[in-house]
């Protein structure tokens, strides 16, 4: 709302300083200007390189190498063998299959749940709706691990409230059949209410005068709804699908945590981020898990920026 | 706003549309309907930890009030004592280091958040669109692919199980940076900045006096979600530290729903534990998310409106 106001004033200023510059500043001094720029950058860049560039290249030059018996525990050089064992390993491509079948169901249901919520939020403000979007929003407050415990202790027999309402054959949200949903219950909880703000805080943005506009030429509240709030909102949608993509790809607290609760569901290689970590933290295989956690982000990159890229009119960030 | 609008258009609604007024009062039931019903499914969890907390073991586990409502024995008082004393007050000391924790890095990221995203804003030099590509790029390289190669950088330096280990690799914060640059691009105008310099101000006492106080929005946005994602990492403390001492909150708990489930009976009186641990861990961020509305509501819009 402020930003498109500051839009507004911004570009004009924008042009008029463009005329000023050249007259005043010397090339020396718009050189002068621009290691200003850099050193702002610095303290950033550092961190940047140091824990993301570096660890990214060290984990590279340790994925290309391969420790193992008959070699006696020495690193050997073994090029591409770790990613080739990785993309036949069916441990790992069972777990990547589950998250991208998990992301491709759970993120148009969050979406529809978040977006119908944030437009009945726009459309109605009262006492009893500013409270329901504070408490749809709680959520996102509690940390992972405890949402993920909290959603155990629920489908728990023990402690839940299941077997009171179902009986002896009361279902188990955890039980290999019902994981899927019993985790995408509790993903759901967690990050609904934080998108349902996102899309909520853009249609805020909107000029209310466009929807006057539109009940004159005689649109009623679902037409207003669908043919001028969501277009307006789709740059948020963009973001928080991408949000929702990269976070669903990574999949590892609440599997993590729930593995102790469900009874062998959820095994050593359930997601592709929970193989890595046992293959480092179990095993001691560092190399193998440098090439998954490698391979890993390279999925991920490369499915969004494919996303981006198929969205880019829609979205605010590769323009 | 939104009442303005709403009221602006009831009485600007023909005379004749009654019976269309009392279709639009069925639909305006619904949408209560709708919201009540989310309300109790989001709230269901935290209501049954309240509830769980105030029980002893045996209510916990032979109760009869069932698992949504209160036993006969009240005990919260009982249950916070054994949790604060339990194992030498390990639980305050994980509660401290989640504080320390995420202050720490959250500030941190906010600030070099903000110094980028100034300079990637009002410079212009050499490589800047490169380099702003670059962290878009990164933007989307999932965090939790980068805590295993952290790990074993870090170990090499002999710097894992310290808290450099969880602090360092926290206040990396791509998107910090982008949310930045775009608020500051259109809510700092370069003339305010150009009047600066030519009074003679420094570049950084532009920036201070200047600017800053037009990024306050978003500066307050990128603090709480530094903070929020700090206090709830789980796999970089987990992967970083093996002394139980530094732990924070997230991994602590879990380190007792580990213990918990491994000795499965004799693990009862952890179980309320963990219980009443959860519940007093989410209160802080409860307390700063319901206190604090006004000021990140508007933020999170940055980044989604253009």
């Amino acid at each position: 709302m402020a930003n498109a106001d500051a839009t507004l004033a911004g570009s004009p200023a924008r042009a008029s300083t463009r005329t000023i510059t050249p007259r005043r500043g010397s090339k020396a001094g718009e050189r002068r200007r621009g290691r200003v720029g850099w050193l702002f950058i610095a303290p950033f860049a550092i961190v940047f390189i140091v824990f993301l560039i570096a660890p990214l290249a060290y984990a590279f030059y340790l994925s290309l190498y391969t420790k193992g018996l008959a070699t006696g525990g020495v690193p050997v050089f073994s090029g591409l063998d770790n990613y080739i064992q990785a993309f036949t390993d069916p441990v790992f491509l069972g777990g990547v299959l589950f998250v991208a079948h998990f992301a491709l169901v759970l993120i148009p249901v969050q979406m529809v749940i978040s977006l119908a919520v944030a437009l009945v939020l726009d459309a109605i403000v009262t006492r009893f709706t500013r409270f329901a979007r504070l408490m749809i929003f709680l959520p996102y407050a509690v940390p992972a691990v405890i949402g993920a415990l909290m959603w155990g202790f629920l489908y728990s027999p023990s402690f839940g409230p299941l077997t009171q309402l179902f009986g002896a054959n009361a279902p188990f949200p955890l039980s290999p059949d019902n994981i899927f949903y019993g985790l995408m219950n509790v993903v759901t909880w967690q990050w609904a209410g934080y998108y349902m703000i996102i899309i909520y805080a853009a249609l805020r943005g909107i000029d209310p005068t466009l929807y006057e506009a539109a009940r004159i030429d005689g649109a009623n509240a679902w037409q207003v709804a669908w043919r001028i709030k969501v277009p307006m909102v789709s740059s948020a949608l963009v973001l928080i699908l991408v949000f929702a993509l990269i976070g669903t790809l990574q999949f590892f607290t609440e599997p993590a945590i729930l593995t102790q609760v469900s009874n062998g569901s959820i095994t050593l290689g359930f997601t592709p981020n929970i193989y890595a970590f046992n293959q480092a933290f179990q095993y001691s295989n560092v190399n193998y898990a440098s090439a998954l956690s490698f391979s890993l982000g390279i999925v991920v990159f490369i499915a969004v920026y494919i996303f981006l890229f198929a969205t880019r009119k829609r979205g605010g960030f590769l323009r | 706003m939104t009442t303005a609008r709403i009221t602006l258009a009831s009485t600007t609604r023909p005379k004749t549309a009654r019976g269309r007024r009392r279709q639009s009062d069925g639909s305006r039931v619904l949408p209560y309907i709708f919201l009540g019903i989310l309300i109790v499914y989001f709230l269901i969890p935290i209501w049954w930890l309240f509830v769980a907390s105030t029980k002893d073991v045996t209510g916990l586990f032979q109760g009869t009030s069932g698992a949504l409502w209160f036993d006969k024995n009240f005990a919260l008082g009982s249950n916070l004592a054994d949790l604060f004393t339990y194992n030498d007050g390990i639980y305050l000391r994980w509660l401290g280091n989640s504080v320390f924790y995420s202050l720490t890095a959250g500030v941190g990221a906010t600030i070099l958040s903000v110094l980028a995203g100034y300079g990637f804003a009002k410079f212009r030099f050499f490589g800047r669109r490169f380099f702003f590509a670059v962290l878009l790029g990164s933007v989307m390289v999932p965090l939790t692919a980068l805590v295993i190669p952290d790990f074993i950088l870090l170990s090499d330096l002999n710097l894992t199980d310290t808290i450099w280990a969880v602090i360092l690799p926290s206040l990396l914060n791509p998107f910090g940076v982008y949310l930045m640059q775009v608020y500051i691009k259109d809510a700092v105008p370069e003339e305010l900045l150009e009047a600066a310099r030519i009074d003679g101000a420094g570049e950084f006492r532009t920036f201070i006096q200047v600017a800053f106080p037009l990024m306050r929005p978003a500066f307050v946005t990128v603090l709480l979600l530094s903070i929020v994602g700090t206090w709830n990492n789980y796999f970089l403390p987990l992967a970083m530290l093996q002394n139980t001492q530094l732990y924070p909150i997230t991994v602590g708990i879990g380190l007792w729903e580990g213990q918990a489930s491994a000795n499965n009976g004799g693990g009862h009186s952890l179980w309320g534990l963990i219980i009443v641990g959860a519940l007093v861990s989410i209160i802080p961020l409860i307390i700063a998310f319901l206190s604090l509305q006004k000021y990140w509501q508007g933020g999170l819009s940055i980044g989604a409106v253009k």
